[in-house]
């Protein structure tokens, strides 16, 4: 892990009328960091994600990525950055090889580059037989390593990855995070949600939003200590109170 | 509820299998498994909502097919998806379901009482309006509405935060201890322990039902959980091992089974710290542990990922 800065966001604060979505958010992630961001629903995390991935500008404050200002540089950030949610990644009428051709189209690589790196991905996911069927019909579990790995193509600094296990089979699960934590050793910083507190564990440094704030940001053993917890699921419990009437 | 060599298919492919269970009154039953293990094809035959091709389900003792409008006076369904009327309020969504059931939301009130009193304060919100917990607690309102005497809930909690899980799950308790039968489903396999008993589903077919200890005691081999600040090169290290079976990352742990079936847990423990420390971890810990139902789901999976 090299000491630069991949992400740096100070008071970072997003208002939507009266209600402040995120109030002053200040941290840093290192690059070859594997960072969880974590929070209950309704604490801000989603709004956070899309001002640091140049969807959403900033009501006030500052933030970098890939050394680029996510205000006046979205378009550029874009560029840097790698990005797969649980609910929309992949085009499901598209075949694999499809997507993969359209998603590096997208990232502006040539098609050179597309036909090696599809062919690396397929062959690194075992996936090769598979290129021509159709993602709607592979496996939740394929579908989100393939995923992961289509938004890895344009070997980007940084990659935001938002649920990306969600309901997926445990040993799957565990295998998407090898290629997470492979990803980190390659030197991508991974930005990382989940609901699923076993994996805050597996993240170098977690934070946890509460109403807009970040309420506690560490490593999982100083979370722990600190909160007198046997577990991170037990630090989310007595840190993270749903905000109910946030709606 | 008693089912007997259930499946069902959708063109060529076969959403359930063979499934076989029963229920008994007052239980609180869960289905664990991933997406696409066909937990709603299931949930949405025993509310008759679809008919399977093959085997037979009695629900309250009622046939699912025959005696469908029978079942549906009587249970409680809470679907997947939020389903309720996004520009209604919050108190017209309840008094629509209370009508569609010949009742009103003033007969009921003390059953729902407990829950509804948290969504109260936002009696005149649109539905479409609440936060996903608030949501969660409204549908569970609507589905007991009218006193249901079995009540299904079709992953009541996916993508919703820890807390909130919590909290849900300690209503369906309160709603157990009062005496409702329910049938749950959910992808979380640390929420089994919530349930009476259980049944993991995966790929169409039961790889398993019993309560959740019988389950993890059924586990079969030593299991051990393997401790030391770089996990990464901790799991490699691991499956380098000669008689690994299975590796896997476990919250701050490694599970580790052995593939040689005759070494007891100590035997285990004694040769891998003996191996962790010739690999160079100086502080590695080793220590047997009893399995959950994570666990034995990886192992009933066969230890391999869903295929194609």
């Amino acid at each position: 892990m090299s000491a630069g800065v991949a992400i740096h966001a100070r008071d970072l604060t997003r208002r939507f009328g009266a209600f402040t979505a995120v109030d002053a958010i200040t941290f840093d992630v290192g690059e070859g960091e594997v960072f969880g961001f974590l929070g209950a629903n309704g604490a801000g995390k989603t709004t956070a994600i899309r001002m640091l991935t140049g969807l959403l500008s900033p009501t006030s404050g500052e933030a970098t990525v890939a050394g680029l200002d996510v205000f006046r540089q979205a378009d550029g950030v874009k560029r840097r950055i790698g990005y797969m949610s649980q609910r929309f990644s992949l085009y499901e009428d598209l075949t694999v090889a499809e997507n993969i051709r359209l998603y590096g189209g997208i990232y502006g690589l040539s098609d050179r580059q597309i036909r090696e790196r599809a062919d690396d991905l397929l062959q690194r996911l075992g996936f090769a037989h598979a290129a021509g069927e159709r993602v709607g019909r592979i496996p939740l579990g394929w579908k989100q390593k393939l995923a992961f790995s289509v938004a890895m193509l344009h070997q980007p600094r940084i990659v935001f990855l938002d649920e990306p296990t969600g309901g997926v089979d445990p040993i799957t699960r565990r295998q998407f995070w090898e290629m997470i934590y492979e990803a980190a050793a390659g030197g991508t910083t991974v930005f990382v949600t989940t609901h699923y507190m076993d994996e805050a564990e597996y993240c170098d440094r977690v934070s946890i939003m509460v109403a807009g704030r970040i309420g506690a940001l560490g490593t999982p053993t100083e979370l722990k200590q600190r909160f007198g917890a046997a577990t991170m699921d037990e630090v989310f419990v007595r840190l993270a109170r749903p905000t109910e009437d946030a709606a | 509820m008693e089912v007997r060599r259930l499946g069902k298919r959708f063109g060529k492919e076969t959403a359930l299998d063979g499934i076989d269970f029963t229920v008994d009154a007052g239980e609180l039953f869960g289905f664990i498994g991933p997406d696409g293990a066909g937990k709603t094809t299931l949930f949405r035959i025993l509310t008759t909502l679809l008919v399977p091709d093959a085997g037979q389900a009695r629900v309250l003792g009622l046939d699912v097919v025959r005696d469908l409008w029978e079942i549906r006076r009587r249970v409680g369904y809470m679907p997947g998806r939020f389903s309720l009327y996004q520009d209604l309020s919050v108190e017209e969504n309840l008094r629509f379901f209370a009508s569609v059931f010949g009742t009103t939301l003033e007969a009921e009130r003390d059953l729902i009482r407990p829950i509804y009193a948290q969504i109260e304060p936002f009696a005149d919100r649109r539905a479409g309006a609440l936060s996903g917990g608030m949501k969660q607690k409204l549908a569970l309102c609507c589905a007991l509405v009218h006193r249901p005497d079995i009540l299904f809930l079709d992953e009541p909690t996916t993508g919703v935060d820890a807390v909130s899980r919590r909290e849900f799950w300690d209503l369906l308790g309160d709603l157990r201890a009062d005496g409702l039968t329910i049938v749950v489903s959910t992808p979380y396999m640390d929420e089994a322990d919530r349930c009476d008993r259980v049944a993991l589903i995966q790929k169409g077919r039961l790889l398993g039902v019993g309560t959740p200890a019988s389950i993890g005691a059924g586990y079969g081999r030593p299991l051990l959980a393997v401790r030391d600040a770089d996990r990464h090169r901790l799991i490699r290290a691991l499956r380098a091992f000669p008689h690994a079976r299975s590796v896997f990352p476990f919250g701050e742990t490694v599970h580790y089974t052995d593939e040689r079936a005759d070494r007891s847990a100590a035997d285990l423990i004694a040769e891998l710290t003996t191996y962790l420390s010739a690999e160079g971890f100086a502080d590695a810990g080793v220590e047997a542990i009893d399995a959950g139902i994570e666990d034995a789901f990886m192992a009933l999976m066969g230890g391999v990922p869903e295929a194609a």
